[in-house]
């Protein structure tokens, strides 16, 4: 178990928490005992080799696969009461209280589909929304602050299809923030975004952090983890060390974690 | 006070039929329910899926029949269970989802076409595979304005989860909606909806009804609410004309509304200001002169 999760669980106030746990897709392990607590207000970046496991993380975390082994519980914090963790919940539960906002990899969605971008940053209030979800006015309100804070106010109306890469990300950025959630898990809301695209994510991810919320965020952008982060996991199927991302990046661990180094073959399992 | 020899006259002239406002008003009703539940259809991809269920609820409708059942309780366990089946194949052998499909609601469709062969009133096959929309009696009728009413009132009620549904389930999911729930919703009433239109136009033209509307209606606009709109008010034009001309022209009345949805489509397909083909033609072709001339001019 390393420092930071442990640091997190002895403070009592854990956003996340993984225990042991094993994701098996068939005969792939994907995930093999993982152990690993982020504590709330924090941004933790995920890093590791295509394959490593970290969509697979992300997913655990939304109860979109179910782990084979170990438990996952969600702190139910809210962003004014960071600290105060109530009870810990699934991921079911926590997923039903909105808790959790889920940027994926690939909106494997269909471009063409007839959508704004308003509308699909009002996706993100329906959880908080009566039986028709019909939107008041205070959805109405969150839905131009979330695109506000994305930069794509001038876009909203387009269709979402239209939109560039780096803009739609942004969009479904701006959706997690519409919902509201204390812990958004974003899956390399980086690939293919450009230098202004990213800076917009990233100082919005900060402005969450300091609004109470947790960030996990997956990336292969190494360089910009320091600054982007305030922890790293960095991941082979195992957490193969969680820290300081400057601790992390170690260029050692890193030849284990990618497999640059042919001794750290030796430690894999495959 | 009006000219009988007019138009008005020769619109009025086939109401004047109790059994022609009765074909007339189950076809509007059948079409635009058809219309509205095609919006969700051929966005999702699940055409193939309508075609299935439609024809999957034949056996159930004449079970129903033969034991004095609603018609619509059978409709719904066979398309629940043409479903089921269409999982059970496709997750637990070699055989493709299309494949699977078209199976399961071939099998399920000839058994119906079976049990109608052996149940007294074998009248009744033409009726169900073509429709008898000129024979729809009151009870019918109420049974169609019921059933199409909850199908209608379901859809709408749950637009926005819908929509959701066919766009991103793992959002859905994500924010503790059961993408599963939604489905399940969904072809639930696409079973009910089924049997308000196989009296209509018939089992086999069911599926036109749920596609051609909603994909008109997808090539005139990129907004869904519009679409809602756009889709039954073509079905409900179509279905109008359609059942006026069969009046007219003494030909088949399901066939001739089909005919009219297909007719709108073509129109649409070709000269859609947004998404047709001869429009996109007519502009590429006159941006190709233009930059000839610029490429020709010194
Ligand atoms: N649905 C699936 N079915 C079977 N195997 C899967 C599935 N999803 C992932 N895997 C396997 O699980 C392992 C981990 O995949 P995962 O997508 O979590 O990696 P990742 O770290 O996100 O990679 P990337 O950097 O390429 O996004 C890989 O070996 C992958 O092939
Ligand atoms: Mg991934």
């Amino acid at each position: 178990m390393t420092t930071h999760t442990e640091r997190a669980r002895t403070a009592g106030s854990t956003a996340l928490d993984l225990r042991g746990v094993t994701v098996r897709y068939g005969d792939v392990v994907a995930l093999d005992g993982v152990d690993l607590a982020i504590a709330p207000g924090r941004i933790c970046g995920l890093v590791g080799m295509n394959g490593s496991g970290k969509s697979t993380l992300v997913k655990t975390v939304m109860g979109l696969v179910t782990p084979d082994e170990g438990t996952v519980s969600v702190g139910a914090l809210t962003p004014t009461a960071a600290l105060t963790p109530t009870a810990a919940l699934t991921p079911t539960a926590a997923r039903k209280r909105g808790l959790v906002g889920y940027v994926p990899q690939n909106e494997d969605i269909d471009g063409a589909f007839p959508v704004s971008v308003a509308d699909v940053v009002m996706m993100g209030r329906y959880g908080r929304m009566g039986f028709t979800r019909r939107p008041r006015p205070a959805d109405h309100a969150a839905v131009a602050e979330a695109l506000e804070r994305v930069e794509l106010t001038d876009l909203a109306r387009r269709q979402i299809g239209s939109l560039s890469g780096g803009q739609r990300k942004r969009a479904f950025v701006a959706r997690g923030i519409a919902q509201g959630a204390d812990i958004l898990l974003l899956d390399e809301p980086f690939a293919g975004v450009d230098k202004r695209s990213e800076a917009t994510i990233s100082r919005l991810l900060r402005e969450l952090a300091d609004d109470g919320r947790t960030v996990v965020v997956s990336t292969h952008d190494l360089r910009a983890l320091p600054a982007l982060c305030d922890e790293a996991v960095l991941l082979l199927r195992r957490v193969l060390a969680h820290g300081d991302p400057l601790d992390v990046l170690r260029p050692e661990r890193l030849a284990a974690a990618f497999g640059l180094d042919v001794l750290a073959e030796g430690d894999r399992d495959d | 006070m009006t000219d009988p020899t007019g138009l008005l006259g020769l619109l009025l002239e086939p109401l004047q039929f109790d059994f022609m406002v009765r074909a007339l008003l189950a076809t509007v009703v059948a079409a635009v329910v058809c219309a509205l539940l095609s919006c969700w259809l051929v966005l999702i991809g699940w055409s193939l899926m309508g075609d299935a269920v439609s024809h999957a609820v034949l056996p159930g409708v004449v079970l129903a029949y033969i034991v004095g059942a609603p018609f619509a309780v059978g409709a719904l366990v066979f398309g629940f269970l043409a479903v089921a089946l269409i999982g059970v194949v496709r997750d637990t052998s070699r055989v493709k989802e299309d494949a699977a499909i078209g199976i399961v609601f071939t099998t399920l469709f000839s058994l119906g076409l079976v049990l109608v062969s052996v149940t007294p009133s074998q009248t009744d096959l033409s009726h169900i595979v073509f429709g008898n929309v000129l024979g729809i009696g009151t009870g019918d009728l109420l049974q169609i304005v019921l059933l199409g009413g909850v199908a209608a009132a379901v859809l709408l009620v749950k637009r926005r989860d819908l929509t959701l549904f066919a766009f991103d389930p793992t959002h859905a999911h994500a924010i503790g909606l059961s993408p599963r729930v939604l489905g399940a919703v969904l072809l639930g009433v696409l079973a009910l909806t089924s049997v308000v239109a196989l009296q209509t136009v018939g089992v086999i033209l069911v599926v036109a009804m749920l596609i051609i509307p909603g994909a008109t209606a997808y090539l005139l606009t990129d907004r869904f609410t519009s679409m809602l709109v756009i889709a039954p008010s073509i079905a409900a034009v179509s279905a109008v004309v359609g059942i006026y001309a069969s009046y007219f022209l003494d030909v088949a009345p399901g066939g001739m509304v089909v005919l009219a949805q297909g007719g709108v489509f073509a129109m649409v397909f070709l000269a859609s200001p947004r998404h047709g083909v001869l429009v996109a033609a007519i502009r590429r072709r006159s941006r190709r002169r233009a930059a000839g001339r610029t490429a020709v001019s010194p």
